[in-house]
């Protein structure tokens, strides 16, 4: 990811920092803010996002759990229903499915099943994603199971800024949020703002303009394809790229007023095709006001359907690369 | 507490009691003329395991319950016309008719709500416990569940977690021999599933479900205990569901001996002669009229209520604004 120069009121951080800066600020200005979560504490957590917190906060509200994300996460709903704002780290995103029932059918399903009596302010951050030679059981993208179950709101951020500021969102939010992280992303740096701002869940990010084609990409995908921007430039061809941010609620609005610009789509995911996310935006814009302004096929370039593998050609292969999403992007803007 | 020599408390423990009976019988016989919708997990024969227990808590104190869990609401103190309300579909129900016999919560009373998926109480219990810890409060969260919960993964990661971190949990199983069809004695090779508590490092007792006594005695200890800070315990209370699991249960895997056998220790009539020298015959009688008249009152206020509203179905699906 490309490096701005830092505006006032930022700085240079990395995706991780930028995480473990959001958690610092949420505890010291609520004290109803825990952490929980497997090597969170003296470990620092898996990919080093917890790190020193554990020394700033303390053991009880930085909590070190055994293996046990079921447990963990009923905990936390627990902890929610009865007045804390638990923020949970599942190590890697592929270990919510030991814990789903907690996610899916307590969590997600509380405040409705009791008629609004009662809230789950619980925050679930995962890391998730390929590209680390981990294999099928450490490197899924899972964000179409979250946001198919109402009441669960869904977070994927591709920024350093993005990843401190919808983090405080949805620490303040009153329900369950998922925030999806990504494992390549957590040494990426940009700025990140000083202070506590937050970055609203529900609105999309049109991260460059363009009048040939929209691309919408999630999570990784979004540097991937403003590297493929750049390189469409190069041959004469002006493509956007609008990052939705938050999947559930999804800003729509967003997504159509580029597609009536420009005319093309082309939807870019990690995961596997079949069910896919991005799958639910094509069906919008299909039932939409941008319908008429198509002028070529909605495309779609996922992740094939295939459990990510070890070998780094084979994983390199499962999913969207930069020439793939220039080729992709080629095809629409030349052929239609 | 001796839950018979105290005339206000004994009035208290079989009043509860026979509400319980009598608001899961009119459940029963609502269903049975068609006048209640979906499916009905009742548990008549086991009232006084949430009686007994709940008399060991006090106000601020949470619980958790089951898909089988009119009794721990009522025990808890839930009002009975918001019960029956949910029940039969009613804009007034605690769920606004959303959730149904296996929601049912009453946050004020410190209910965190039944709950269909078994086990899916216990990791919870121990969530609030936890909150309770990092608050600096001194209340307990007690998490029933039956036989079949303590199979499940849930069950008995919430248990160890509540051991690791010594939190007030009370772990309160209604072993009432069956999960659905499956035996106790079939879906685990102990003897006492209060022996599973020494896995954990906390200490298990098995009492007598049938009387509120032994359960009272059991629970309060644990309680004593969660709240001075020595961490959770389990407690196993045997007893037995007269009825079905629920309304497609056929008996078929247990006898009309049996099911009598354990009628002929009725909880209830247990009591009764138990608090036969503390209360007189029409005191006794009192009780049961009182929660006729409760049950019948309930049933009354929730049939004149106005039906679950399909216009605001979306309404609840996420809350708005700040938690």
């Amino acid at each position: 990811m490309t490096t701005a120069p830092a505006a006032p009121g930022t700085r240079t951080l990395t995706y991780a920092d930028a995480v473990r800066e959001a958690l610092a600020q949420a505890m010291t200005a609520d004290e109803r803010v825990f952490l929980l979560g497997e090597d969170i504490g003296t470990y620092g957590g898996a990919f080093g996002v917890t790190g020193d917190l554990v020394h700033r906060f303390g053991e009880e509200r930085v909590r070190d759990t055994p293996i046990s994300e079921l447990g963990i996460v009923g905990a936390a709903v627990g902890a929610a229903l009865t007045g804390m704002r638990p923020v949970v780290e599942i190590q890697f995103s592929d270990f919510t499915a030991q814990a789903m029932d907690q996610i899916v059918n307590q969590a997600a399903k509380i405040h409705f099943m009791l008629g609004g009596a009662a809230t789950v302010p619980l925050v679930l951050r995962a890391p998730g994603g390929s590209g680390t030679g981990a294999a099928a059981q450490h490197s899924q993208s899972l964000e179409a199971w979250f946001a198919h179950v109402p009441g669960l709101k869904v977070v994927m951020p591709s920024t350093p800024a993005d990843a401190k500021g919808l983090l405080l969102a949805a620490i303040d939010d009153p329900n369950p949020v998922i925030v999806l992280e990504h494992k390549l992303l957590y040494k990426d740096s940009g700025p990140v703002p000083e202070d506590a701002a937050r970055v609203p869940l529900g609105t999309a990010e049109v991260r460059r303009p363009g009048a040939d084609l929209t691309v919408v990409a999630t999570g990784v995908m979004v540097p991937r394809a403003l590297a493929a921007a750049e390189r469409l430039a190069g041959e004469g061809i002006s493509a956007g790229v609008v990052d939705p941010r938050t999947l559930r609620p999804l800003d729509t609005e967003t997504i159509l007023d580029s597609v009536v610009e420009t005319g093309r789509l082309l939807l870019v995911q990690e995961a596997p095709k079949t069910c896919g996310y991005v799958a639910e935006i094509a069906a919008a814009v299909a039932g939409s006001r941008a319908f008429g302004h198509l002028r070529a096929p909605v495309g779609r370039l996922c992740g094939l359907d295939v459990p990510i593998p070890y070998a780094p050609q084979l994983e390199r292969a499962a999913v969207p690369q930069v020439e793939d999403i220039v080729r992709e992007a080629r095809d629409l803007v030349r052929r239609w | 507490m001796d839950l018979t020599k105290d005339a206000a408390t004994a009035r208290h423990a079989l009043r509860t009691m026979w509400t319980i009976r009598r608001f899961e019988e009119a459940v029963d016989d609502l269903f049975a003329r068609g006048l209640m919708h979906g499916t009905m997990h009742l548990s008549i024969g086991q009232e006084a395991v949430p009686v007994g227990a709940c008399l060991a808590l006090r106000d601020g104190d949470y619980i958790t319950s089951t898909h089988r869990g009119h009794g721990h609401c009522i025990a808890k103190g839930a009002r009975l016309d918001a019960m029956m309300a949910e029940l039969l579909a009613k804009e007034t129900g605690y769920c606004r008719g959303r959730g149904g016999s296996m929601h049912i919560a009453d946050v004020a009373t410190g209910n965190l709500g039944a709950n269909g998926i078994v086990a899916g109480g216990v990791p919870i219990a121990t969530g609030a416990a936890l909150s309770v810890r990092l608050r600096g409060g001194d209340a307990v969260a007690v998490s029933f569940f039956g036989d079949g919960a303590v199979n499940e993964g849930a069950w008995h990661e919430g248990v160890n977690l509540a051991a690791v971190w010594r939190l007030p949990v009370v772990f309160v199983c209604e072993n009432n021999q069956y999960g659905m069809s499956m035996p106790a004695t079939r879906a685990a090779r102990v003897d006492r599933l209060a022996e599973r508590a020494a896995a954990y490092g906390m200490p298990g007792v098995t009492v007598d479900g049938n009387d509120p006594q032994a359960v009272h005695d059991a629970v309060a200890d644990a309680v004593h205990r969660a709240r001075a800070g020595q961490g959770p315990a389990l407690v196993e209370a045997l007893t037995y569901r007269w009825k079905g699991h629920s309304k497609s249960d056929k008996n078929l895997y247990r006898t009309r001996d049996e099911i009598d056998a354990w009628r002929e220790r009725d909880p209830i009539a247990r009591f009764e002669r138990a608090v036969a020298g503390t209360l007189s015959e029409p005191e006794i009688a009192d009780c049961r009229e009182q929660a006729v008249a409760a049950v019948r009152a309930a049933v009354r206020s929730a049939h004149a209520a106005p039906d679950a509203d399909a216009g605001s179905l979306t309404d609840a699906v996420y809350a708005e604004g700040a938690a």
